[in-house]
């Protein structure tokens, strides 16, 4: 059954849509991460404008980190201080991310600097990971290795504006989760991404916060920081596609149901491991595609349409 | 409202056959429809274009899409990576070019009235829209020709034309589902002895239909209230995720 994408301006297999948001909903439901570093490199692949494709997938992860979030707004997992500190940077981040996203478009680069972005920041991220389960699976089996100090004193904790967080039990500077907020903003605007996979481990190694209220708070700031490159995306660059997200917020929700359940039979340091090398493979795929010897060497567009 | 006014003064405007009796004209044509509306469904589609012809003579049919100005960029190795280089932009580029002919093209006319009549992708003149880029422009010219032939947006090589009797004739046009929107023109065109003896234009017009159109103009025209609609669709359906979540 095809579909013609009104903003995309493309037809589409709707099935395929909905499968893949099943997919990528599934993974998400397993792994608790938003998923938009798997459906953004995807959706390129089966033929989406790369623009609509980062456009919209920030419109679907509204939907999903909605829904997440509120389960853990009930749960009183949400540090709605932290969250907002969070969010002024991602505010502050995300708008200037749509208005490079903007620039390096006219320029006809945009592609080029996507790619690289999945290739980095996917890259560093998928190493860490499978780093870190493997030393969890050292740890289980052999009881003599060394454990890691509780609180470090660093240059962190000597900056100032320190503010006082309750439900994270944290003594830092303001400074602290508003530049991280920025900075996620910037490849949320970029990459059409929630973010979460750079903003957890952030969260947890940087400011220390405790584990349990870190999903719900990222989630929390994810749902507005994702709108508002929803928003700008739409007023400034027409590329995101209600259709197209509407399709895959149907199949990812579906998926994430099914992924929840199958997941909480995994171990953690597995289920790390396994998301470390989903996200390996998926940089690996996209630097494949950088260094390949084009079909053509000359591309078309930059340009806008209308 | 506004949009099928402007279909119907292009219609009164580029009548398919002058109103002199047909009788009279060395050639006759009209399509199957002069429309095509994108709708949800939309995988592309085809027209039929028919007519007669006083007598023998090769029919050669060419349909343009709405020409825009279209930037074309070299890809360049730089440490290991493609990256886009250096860009020269061609004005007059039709979005979509079709060819049909009764027999092969160099059998029909001169390679000069080809190029002179734009028949064929290769004799599209595609000009630079800077006077700089004119000495470099050949090769990124090929590669924008060769990258429009991959997005089958335009036919390499042409299509059949059926002739019956040395009178009636047919062809099908083909429009693939990622045809940009705009006023499209069909003409035939009639050879005899290499002579071009007659020609007709006929509009068509690709337009998003529908629910399609009113998504991409609203996206268009009020950005911000979408965005808005955007955002607000997605936290419904997180919501209602959500209550499913809970319930299930």
């Amino acid at each position: 059954m095809q579909v013609y994408l009104p903003i995309a301006e493309i037809s589409l297999n709707a099935l395929l849509l909905l499968g893949l948001g099943g997919m990528v909903g599934f993974l998400s439901g397993m792994f608790g991460v938003g998923g938009g570093f798997l459906m953004t490199p995807l959706l390129i692949f089966i033929g989406v404008p790369p623009a609509v494709a980062v456009g919209t997938e920030a419109n679907q992860v509204v939907a999903s980190s909605a829904s997440g979030a509120l389960a853990h707004w009930r749960r009183g997992n949400v540090d709605l201080k932290m969250g907002i500190l969070l969010l002024a940077g991602g505010f502050l981040g995300s708008s200037f991310g749509v208005w490079l996203f903007t620039s390096l478009r006219q320029l006809g680069q945009l592609d080029l600097v996507i790619a690289l972005c999945y290739v980095a920041f996917l890259g560093i991220i998928g190493a860490l990971m499978v780093a870190e389960s493997g030393r969890a699976w050292l740890r289980s089996h052999i009881s003599a290795m060394p454990r890691r100090k509780l609180h470090r004193h660093t240059w962190m904790h000597g900056l100032p504006f320190k503010m006082r967080f309750r439900r994270s039990k944290l003594y830092i500077s303001a400074l602290l989760p508003v530049s991280i907020g920025f900075f996620v903003g910037i490849l949320s605007a970029i990459m059409g991404v929630g973010g979460g996979f750079i903003m957890v481990p952030a969260m947890i190694y940087l400011l220390g916060m405790p584990t349990s209220v870190v999903i719900g708070t990222s989630l929390f700031q994810i749902i507005f920081v994702t709108a508002n490159v929803t928003f700008l995306q739409s007023l400034n660059n027409q590329t995101v596609d209600i259709v197209l997200a509407l399709l895959l917020v149907l199949g990812s929700v579906v998926g994430a149901q099914l992924g929840t359940r199958f997941g909480m039979r995994l171990r953690s340091e597995h289920l790390r491991g396994l998301l470390g090398a989903i996200v390996l493979a998926v940089a690996g795929r996209v630097a494949f595609d950088l260094t390949v010897t084009p079909e053509s060497l000359f591309d078309l567009g930059g340009e806008r349409r209308h | 409202m506004h949009r099928s006014a402007t279909v119907f003064a292009l219609a009164l405007a580029l009548p398919a056959v002058d109103p002199q009796s047909a009788a009279a004209m060395p050639l006759v044509a009209d399509l199957s429809s002069r429309e095509i509306a994108i709708t949800t469904g939309f995988s592309g589609a085809d027209l039929l274009l028919f007519g007669a012809t006083d007598g023998e003579g090769d029919v050669v049919v060419v349909v343009r899409g709405p020409v825009r100005r279209e930037v074309v960029r070299r890809k360049e190795r730089i440490a290991g990576i493609w990256l886009n280089g250096t860009s020269v932009a061609f004005d007059d580029v039709p979005g979509f070019y079709f060819i049909a002919s009764s027999r092969p093209l160099d059998q029909v006319t001169p390679p000069e009235t080809l190029r002179k009549l734009q028949i064929g992708v290769a004799h599209l003149s595609l000009p630079t829209a800077s006077a700089h880029d004119k000495d470099r422009a050949e090769s990124f010219r090929s590669g924008l020709r060769r990258a429009m032939v991959a997005r089958n947006l335009y036919s390499e090589t042409a299509a059949p034309v059926a002739v019956l009797g040395n009178r009636l004739f047919r062809t099908e046009i083909r429009f693939p589902a990622n045809v940009p929107t705009g006023v499209y023109t069909a003409e035939t065109y009639l050879f005899r002895g290499g002579q071009l003896t007659g020609s007709t234009k006929t509009p068509v017009i690709v337009r998003k239909a529908g629910v399609e159109a009113r998504i991409f103009d609203f996206a268009q025209e009020q950005a911000a209230l979408y965005g808005v609609v955007a955002i607000v669709v997605a936290l419904v359906a997180g919501w209602l995720a959500g209550l499913m979540f809970r319930k299930a």
